[in-house]
């Protein structure tokens, strides 16, 4: 992966740095052994390491806002990094860059239940947040895959979704505020106060800006009611067309699911091997529908829902009368990724999301490709949404293996754009999908979105080789990789 | 002179023409709203309503795309025929402002606006429904946002941006929304409460539990708390509520609608020339105490929505429509709009919220980003 040429004055220069970060922290806080540095050469994407300049771990705003202030003035880039779990290399360090670490911003600072609302610090995870407020009967609506390592100030530089997603929105939908310090050191506050705020809505374009336009310090989430109850629904169909056509025929009833999760026959039976989660192996394709608000809403709308699937012709069909059962149904979905790591090598893991009812030519596409590059593939889809993570099976150790892995993943997701949908659903762009971003977007499209970014930081010194294709194109491309079977964080569940 | 451009290709030259001879514009599409904002100074009016029509809506999609001279009407009509709504409810301020008439709402003024109803508070205002949009900045360059479908975090959410800027940063051409189902049933519960600290209180608690009505609001000393969703649901629900709350008047159906369409029109304030009309976002628990130092100013009338989030209050529109006052009783993180007054008072005060320098010099390099000649409706927003 290309990065941007490390500049040599910023390299000679490391002494005057560590000199001024010591005037603004404790040494501790400054971490400059090449061993401690080592570290936080990576994130969730590990295929790329680099090692930064030096690390800082802050924990007062001010503190940040000086450490901004002494690398613009020294023109010292800055790659900011929450739990460091994001899959697209958002936190990938740079050899003349600093590392703002903001692990130490860990506190939850208020919780307001009247107001639905909760301020926290943004090294906090997102599952403490759940923690802190659920004796209220409230939670925090988004959630990744990895929310008890990711933090909130993470999913607000990704604009991070999850499985409920289209009942519940993501990040954006529901972060009311943050305090945020700009490149020069100011310390601004975006969304304060009620729901509508002053001026442009910055707050909703630094959501998702990867880290780019600013450092995030304190943020204030809205908190969602906890639902009364929930309930699943686990369908088999004879094919993919038939389940995707289920899926279509729930939204046009008019019933949002909370999640609504989509497995192909690869994906079954890797489940089903690992955690025998009672899938039906004769299906070609599986449905996961969750239903929740009050009792009496669900059951209504399970006994909708079971109609629309015998109306489909669902091959199969069970739901759950218990909360152990409607676990026992998501085992295996959440089971999906380490499922088929046991099948392969290696394998990588695509985000693209696609208009829905293109759900059977993707799938297609996919087939064809397959054979094409003689490597196999397995799908989950957060069908809801219409978000696709189709998982390539690789083995690096084979010779040209991990480049015909890359070659296959980006002409999913081209061919994913050429359907109408876009590049990444929720795993953000980074390093990753960089150099397809011209895929997507016309060159003036990119322009727009560069100018945006030079009016927050006009030196681009937050986080740069991220989003943006360098100037020129790059060739080499890499994605999430998982070697031996290994995920960049084995513990968590990825879906 | 008006310039009417049929299409975007017209409407970037146009555009491009002006930025070379640093000619200001000011961007119009059906006109309903030409009396928000402050009052601006331009060479030309640009007429963006002849760029019309729904290019693509899939109900089963969520989604909607049109051009953003469509008017709004066609859109809700296209809507309903598929039981499906635009959950923010784009208000009708036709009954507050100056020289607007309802049916000549186009959907990139509500874009351009922001200016989401009662569902605000449960739902999200029109920037958590934009998908997607192309627009003209004040280069002439014709670019697009976001995408057609409902998950997408590729690249920077521009589309977030430029709702609600007015016209400040970019012509916008077309506009993909997230639609959703328009609920099955509906209906609105009337409960007493002409203490407004109490009120507040029990509009937090009914929003935050699992009744779960879609809005809340609290005018002449009733809660009105809407239920909407399926049948057996909202019954549900409504006994929740009344179990807690004690007895409650009930308005089905139409009356319920009705009741809804008053509250997001602002139909309390309608008829009342020589008002001025300010819109007041706040935190909800800060609602009672606001309303109490609202209530010493002359001939003051307010109502909450948003369950306390949004104050709407009336007064004589008499110089500056009391400005100052107003915003120096707001509570920290508070702001205020004037929405509605005669054309002087909008010219002799600022309109919109004003801003702290730092974050006022960086909105400035934010307009300068689309629109670096300053031409696309200077200083509607003030700048």
């Amino acid at each position: 992966m290309e990065m941007p040429i490390p500049d040599p004055a910023v390299l000679a220069d490391r002494p005057r740095l560590v000199a001024g970060l010591l005037g603004i922290l404790p040494a501790e806080a400054v971490i400059v052994d090449q061993q401690a540095l080592s570290v936080y050469e990576s994130d969730g994407l590990t295929a790329y390491r680099q090692p930064p300049l030096v690390v800082v771990l802050p924990e007062t705003t001010a503190q940040v806002a000086a450490i901004l202030r002494l690398c613009h003035q020294l023109k010292v880039k800055i790659v900011p990094r929450g739990a460091g779990t994001s899959l697209s290399g958002g936190a990938l360090p740079l050899a003349d860059g600093l590392v703002l670490a903001m692990a130490r911003f860990n506190r939850v600072l208020a919780i307001d239940p009247v107001n639905r609302s909760a301020t926290v610090q943004p090294g906090v995870t997102n599952l403490a947040i759940t923690q802190a407020v659920q004796h209220l009967g409230f939670y925090y609506a988004p959630d990744p895959s990895s929310q008890i390592a990711c933090t909130i100030g993470g999913n607000v530089a990704e604009n991070s979704g999850g499985v409920h997603c289209l009942k519940y929105g993501m990040t954006s939908h529901n972060v009311l505020a943050v305090e945020m310090v700009t490149i020069d050191g100011e310390i601004l506050r975006l969304g304060e106060g009620g729901l509508d705020a002053a001026g442009y809505d910055l707050l909703g374009v630094v959501i998702g800006s990867e880290g780019m336009l600013g450092v995030v310090t304190e943020i204030t989430v809205r908190l969602t009611p906890k639902p009364e109850t929930a309930r699943a629904l686990l369908v088999g169909f004879p094919s993919n067309a038939t389940a995707a056509s289920m899926v279509a025929k729930v939204i046009g009833a008019g019933i949002i699911p909370a999640g609504m999760e989509m497995m192909d026959r690869p994906a079954i039976q890797a489940a089903e091997d690992f955690v025998h989660a009672g899938y039906p192996r004769d299906a070609e394709a599986l449905l996961i529908i969750e239903l929740d608000g009050p009792a009496v809403e669900v059951d209504h709308l399970i006994s909708r829902v079971e109609g629309l699937a015998k109306a489909t012709g669902a091959s199969s069909l069970r739901v759950s009368e218990s909360e152990q059962q409607r676990l026992a149904f998501w085992a295996g979905r959440k089971a999906a990724f380490p499922a088929v790591g046991r099948l392969s090598p290696d394998y990588y893991c695509m985000d693209g999301t696609i208009p829905r009812r293109c759900l059977p030519e993707i799938l297609e596409t996919i087939a064809v490709l397959s054979r094409q590059y003689d490597l196999k593939v397995a799908n989950v889809f957060h069908a809801g949404d219409g978000n696709l993570h189709p998982l390539i099976l690789y083995d690096a150790n084979q010779p040209g293996q991990l480049d015909a892995a890359e070659a296959f993943g980006a002409d999913i997701l081209r061919a994913c754009v050429k359907v109408g949908g876009v590049l990444t659903g929720e795993h953000g762009v980074g390093v990753e999908k960089r150099d397809l971003m011209p895929d997507q977007f016309t060159e003036i499209d990119l322009c727009q979105q560069r100018a945006l970014k030079d009016a927050f930081d006009p030196g681009r010194l937050l986080n740069p080789g991220k989003v943006f294709p360098l100037l020129h194109r790059c060739a080499e491309m890499g994605r999430m990789h998982v070697s031996g079977g290994r995920l960049p964080f084995p513990d968590l569940p990825r879906f | 002179m008006i310039i009417e451009a049929k299409d975007p290709q017209i409407m970037a030259e146009v555009i491009a023409a002006a930025a070379a001879d640093g000619r200001r514009l000011g961007l119009q599409g059906g006109g309903s709203k030409i009396g928000l904002g402050q009052p601006m100074t331009v060479d030309d009016q640009l007429d963006l309503s002849g760029w019309r029509g729904i290019t693509s809506y899939e109900p089963e999609e969520l989604v909607l795309s049109a051009r953003a001279g469509t008017p709004l009407a066609d859109i809700e009509v296209a809507l309903a025929a598929q039981q499906q709504h635009l959950a923010f409810e784009p208000r009708n301020l036709s009954g507050l402002l100056e020289g607007g008439r309802v049916q000549d709402q186009t959907l990139g003024g509500v874009v351009a606006t922001n200016l989401a109803g009662p569902r605000r508070c449960t739902a999200g205002a029109v920037r958590d429904h934009v998908l997607g949009l192309s627009a003209i900045n004040g280069r002439g360059e014709i670019f697009k946002a976001g995408g057609r479908v409902v998950k997408n975090v590729t690249g920077y959410d521009l589309c977030k941006l430029l709702t609600g800027s007015f016209g400040t940063l970019a012509a916008l051409t077309e506009i993909t929304l997230k639609v959703l189902p328009a609920s099955e049933t509906e209906e609105t519960l009337v409960i007493a409460a002409p203490d407004v600290s109490k009120a507040v209180q029990q509009m937090a608690e009914a929003l935050g539990g699992s009744a779960a009505p879609s809005a809340a609001s609290w005018l002449d000393g009733k809660i009105f708390l809407r239920l909407e969703g399926f049948g057996p649901s909202v019954r549900a629900r409504r006994q929740k509520l009344t179990d807690r709350f004690g007895a409650a008047e009930v308005l089905e159906d139409a009356a319920s609608r009705d009741c809804w369409q008053a509250i997001r029109d602002v139909k309390p304030f309608h008829g009342r020339p020589g008002q001025a009309v300010w819109k007041l976002s706040i935190r909800p628990s800060d609602a009672p105490a606001l309303l109490g130092r609202l209530s010493e100013l002359e001939e003051a009338r307010t109502f909450l929505d948003w369950g306390g989030a949004l104050v709407w209050l009336s007064l004589p529109a008499e110089r500056d429509a009391k400005a100052g006052t107003i915003r120096q009783m707001l509570p920290l993180g508070g702001q205020g709009w004037l929405v509605a007054a005669p054309l002087a008072v909008r010219a002799a005060v600022p309109v919109f919220p004003p801003l702290l320098p730092a974050l006022a010099a960086l909105q400035t390099r934010v307009k300068a980003s689309f629109d670096p000649g300053f031409i696309l409706n200077p200083g509607r927003m003030g700048f």
